[in-house]
């Protein structure tokens, strides 16, 4: 069968075409890239998305209200909570639930840890791209422990299910805050040890710097969001502008590219954004263990086959990788008609052809891991 | 931090620790041993005397000398072959747990006490496996590109010293045929590169090209400073001119040396692939560049050679800039007197100077293979244009620079009456001296920043024994 995507390509003898992945190290996944280069210097690089392609929409047609929760872990294994979160929320839209607010409080706690490990991951493996490979693993340390916690949590290390239409899963277990705030106290600090270990490292920021340079315009108009687009200057969260949960009670501030050491909107930039992102929820995991209170952490009377109404319904959290968005459609009987998934690393997929010309081939690589792709979620 | 963890309560067995120590300790010194046995004895007047001695023959005369003469060649090529490539293997090793301990990780632990058999367990497992050459490539090219590389690095051991008469052969063309057969390596990665017909490993092998022409040209240049200074390119006798304290080293006596030291070892990290330089397998950008289609036993050499290339990497630092083999303290009248003839079997004490000689070299080029190793897991790698930036813009005009500071130096040395007279001689001295005493210095605020660093270190210290 004849790749549709051979045909966008236009072939001359002076153009390297390359097959950049799906089996290659720094593509985060399945995920292919058609390079044209001149040498070591792209003229295009077209993005073949689909190789991770599981019909997760699909599926959520064919499994009823609750039996899809699982499923959603798989649209964003590395930062699965906010996965969970989105469709419990959209559903309970559709259900008319109240979520109780230690519930809330606990979907916040949770989400927040994993917007941390997913961070670890993103700039570990900028890093690791970048050819540096220590800070990955001492990323990895981290995140370990995070996901200690969580398993303490839910019993889960990955695909965390924990977030229920209506509520939680399970409460904390005892000790669990002390423990939370164990780590915390030691995430702060290890912090200033990862700027030190690789964020001012001169080849780093030679590397990053004014590379892949997205103005706030062009953000905007591919649609990206997250730390994608903040980076790019565009002051935009989810958690502050249209909060949900239980995100109105904390203080935090939202990080925005400040052109540290290029351009606003380089790659050093989106690298940057997710480490202050990570102090940030530090900060509150910290006030959210603080102020939680007490009472149930599961809605009253949830049934456990649902039939909601015939509506149609919008959800969007701030996931890890920016936006995430679900769209569920109810025609009244106990299967949606439709789940659709918007997700952040689909849209930044988007722009990396009109990014590509003129970058080296050794920046392509730069520019993915910038964006934190996750070749699930774009294909899902 | 994991004192709870099953795992870690399993002890090593005391065989087995007493076997690794005598492996460990006993393969590398007895090479040594044998190369310190060998190689003095193997000099053309000592194989004649030896003739006369145990065969009553005259050596020019004897019809069969120039058999012996091969056998002993072929010893001495099969032990320093050996040295090459087990010291390649036990690096691997080395490097595995210094990267473990970098990355706050344990590294290989498993074959062997600390894990030291598994430098040999990865050698059998690539030997075992399947020779594969690609369909398309071309197979016999494919087959013949890791011996070209293979050649460039075991030949610089005909003239890369271990200690004072420990040496294949001092060329006086020493340094000018290290430069040269090094340029094989990027001949044997170009017919990679090509012969594997996979883009990548073009990639690969048109980096490694362009990368390594380019650092021949400041890496040659940083060169010539010792052999302006030495006035010679054998590399005994460039060691000869130094002496056994730092500060009478190539390195301290004067100021362009020491910037000629940086330009070489910078451009010789390029031209041994290694991190920041190590573009052409640039396993996040080139799968694995011109190893791409590599597997088995020529893989194996691949690695072997840039393993045992941080040997050739830092013996030749060592050599130029490091004062090589020289003990402080001794001098060349102490070696001549020792000596005695040379058709002579030397004395014991003789012996033990030499072993000591081997020593120094040793330990002054293990600290450099040190240097190299955490420099590879503590940097990012530049991108290709930065790479020719580096080397075009700033080290060739340094080197140049450098080039025609020790020229001019060396004019005045001859003008005020040579080395070790006159003005310019105290000159050197006092240049020696203090750039000794501000290089300590370095040192020293080096290693107090690092000891405030590991201090400040949060890392691996979060306790997790009762979770």
């Amino acid at each position: 069968m004849e790749k549709l995507i051979l045909r966008r390509v236009d072939h001359n003898d002076e153009e390297v075409l390359l097959n950049f992945g799906p089996q290659h190290p720094s593509t985060h996944g399945v995920l292919n890239f058609l390079v044209q280069t001149n040498g070591e210097v792209l003229t295009r690089a077209i993005p073949d998305v689909g190789y991770l392609h599981r019909a997760i929409e699909k599926i959520g047609e064919k499994v009823g209200y609750p039996g899809f929760m699982p499923y959603t872990d798989r649209v964003d294994y590395v930062a699965a909570m906010f996965a969970n979160e989105g469709y419990a929320i959209a559903v309970e839209k559709l259900m008319k639930l109240q979520v109780p607010p230690r519930a809330q409080y606990l979907r916040a706690i949770s989400c927040e840890l994993n917007r941390i490990a997913s961070h670890l991951i993103a700039v570990g493996s900028t890093a690791m791209d970048l050819g540096a490979f220590t800070p990955f693993i001492h990323g990895i340390r981290e995140r370990e422990t995070i996901n200690d916690l969580i398993e303490a949590l839910c019993g889960a290390r990955l695909t965390y299910n924990y977030h229920r239409i209506g509520g939680v899963a399970y409460d904390m277990p005892s000790g669990w805050r002390d423990k939370v705030l164990a780590f915390l106290d030691h995430f702060d600090t290890l912090l200033v040890e990862w700027d030190r270990l690789i964020t001012y490292n001169e080849i780093f920021i030679k590397r990053l710097a004014n590379v892949a340079v997205i103005p706030a315009a062009m953000a905007k108009s591919y649609g990206l969001v997250g730390p994608n687009l903040r980076a790019s200057g565009v002051d935009w969260d989810l958690r502050r502008d249209l909060p949900y949960g239980a995100y109105p009670d904390f203080q935090f501030k939202v990080p925005v590219g400040k052109a540290w050491y290029g351009t606003l909107g380089d790659c050093f930039d989106r690298y940057y954004v997710r480490v202050l992102e990570m102090a940030e929820s530090s900060k509150i995991v910290r006030q959210a263990l603080e102020k939680i209170p007490d009472g149930e952490f599961m809605a009253p009377k949830v049934p456990r086959k649902m039939k909601p109404e015939a509506a149609e319904t919008f959800s969007r959290v701030e996931s890890a990788r920016g936006e995430m968005a679900y769209y569920v459609v109810s025609d009244g009987t106990e299967n949606p008609y439709r789940v659709r998934i918007r997700t952040g690393s689909f849209t930044a997929m988007g722009i990396i052809e009109a990014l590509s010309p003129g970058l080296m081939l050794a920046d392509l690589v730069a520019l993915i891991s910038s964006f934190d792709v996750v070749a699930p979620e774009i294909d899902r | 931090m994991s004192s709870t963890l099953p795992y870690s309560k399993k002890k090593t067995s005391r065989q087995m620790v007493a076997l690794t120590l005598a492996v460990a300790l006993g393969l590398p010194f007895g090479l040594l041993a044998a190369l310190l046995v060998l190689l003095p004895l193997s000099q053309q007047p000592m194989v004649d005397a030896l003739i006369k001695r145990f065969v009553g023959q005259d050596a020019a005369a004897w019809p069969y000398t120039s058999l012996v003469y091969a056998g002993v060649l072929a010893l001495v090529a099969f032990m320093v072959f050996n040295f090459g490539a087990i010291f390649g293997g036990m690096t691997t090793w080395y490097e595995m747990r210094i990267a473990g301990r970098i990355q706050s990780r344990i590294g290989p632990n498993r074959v062997g006490a600390a894990g030291f058999f598994q430098w040999v367990a990865d050698a059998a497992k690539l030997i075992l496996k399947e020779d594969l050459v690609p369909t398309d490539a071309d197979a016999i090219l494919f087959r013949a590109a890791p011996y070209f590389v293979l050649a460039g690095f075991v030949l610089t051991f005909v003239v890369l010293p271990f200690g004072e008469s420990v040496v294949v052969a001092d060329l006086n063309v020493g340094l000018f045929y290290v430069t040269s057969i090094t340029a094989l390596v990027v001949v044997g990665i170009m017919v990679a590169g090509w012969s594997s017909n996979s883009k990548w490993a073009l990639f690969g092998g048109v980096r490694s090209a362009a990368q390594v022409v380019s650092y021949e040209i400041p890496a040659g240049l940083a060169l010539m400073v010792p052999v302006l200074m030495a006035g010679t390119l054998s590399m005994q006798e460039i060691i000869r001119q130094q002496g056994g304290w730092p500060w009478q080293w190539f390195l301290f006596r004067n100021p362009a040396a020491f910037v000629a030291f940086l330009i070489l070892f910078t451009s010789q990290l390029a031209e041994g692939n290694r991190t920041p330089f190590d573009l052409p397998e640039a396993d996040s950008e080139l799968v694995a560049g011109y190893l791409s289609e590599y597997s088995g036993f020529r893989f194996a050499l691949y690695f072997l050679v840039e393993w045992g290339n941080l040997w050739v990497i830092s013996a030749v630092g060592v050599t130029l800039f490091f004062g090589g083999w020289q003990i402080p303290g001794v001098g060349p009248e102490l070696w001549q007197s020792l000596r005695g003839a040379p058709t002579e079997i030397p004395d014991l004490a003789w012996w033990g100077l030499q072993a000591l000689s081997m020593l120094v070299f040793l330990v002054k080029t293990l600290v450099l293979v040190n240097v190299i190793i955490w420099i590879r897991w503590t940097l990012p790698r530049i991108r290709v244009d930065q790479m020719m930036n580096l080397c075009w813009k700033y080290l060739v005009p340094a080197a140049f620079a450098c080039l025609v500071f020790t020229l001019g130096w060396q004019l005045l040395v001859g003008a005020t009456g040579g080395s070790g007279a006159g003005f310019m001689s105290v000159a050197e001295t006092v240049s020696g001296v203090a750039l000794f005493a501000i290089a300590c210095l370095l040192l020293f605020r080096f290693l107090v920043l690092t000891r405030k660093n590991i201090d400040a270190v949060v890392g691996d210290r979060i306790d997790l024994t009762n979770w």
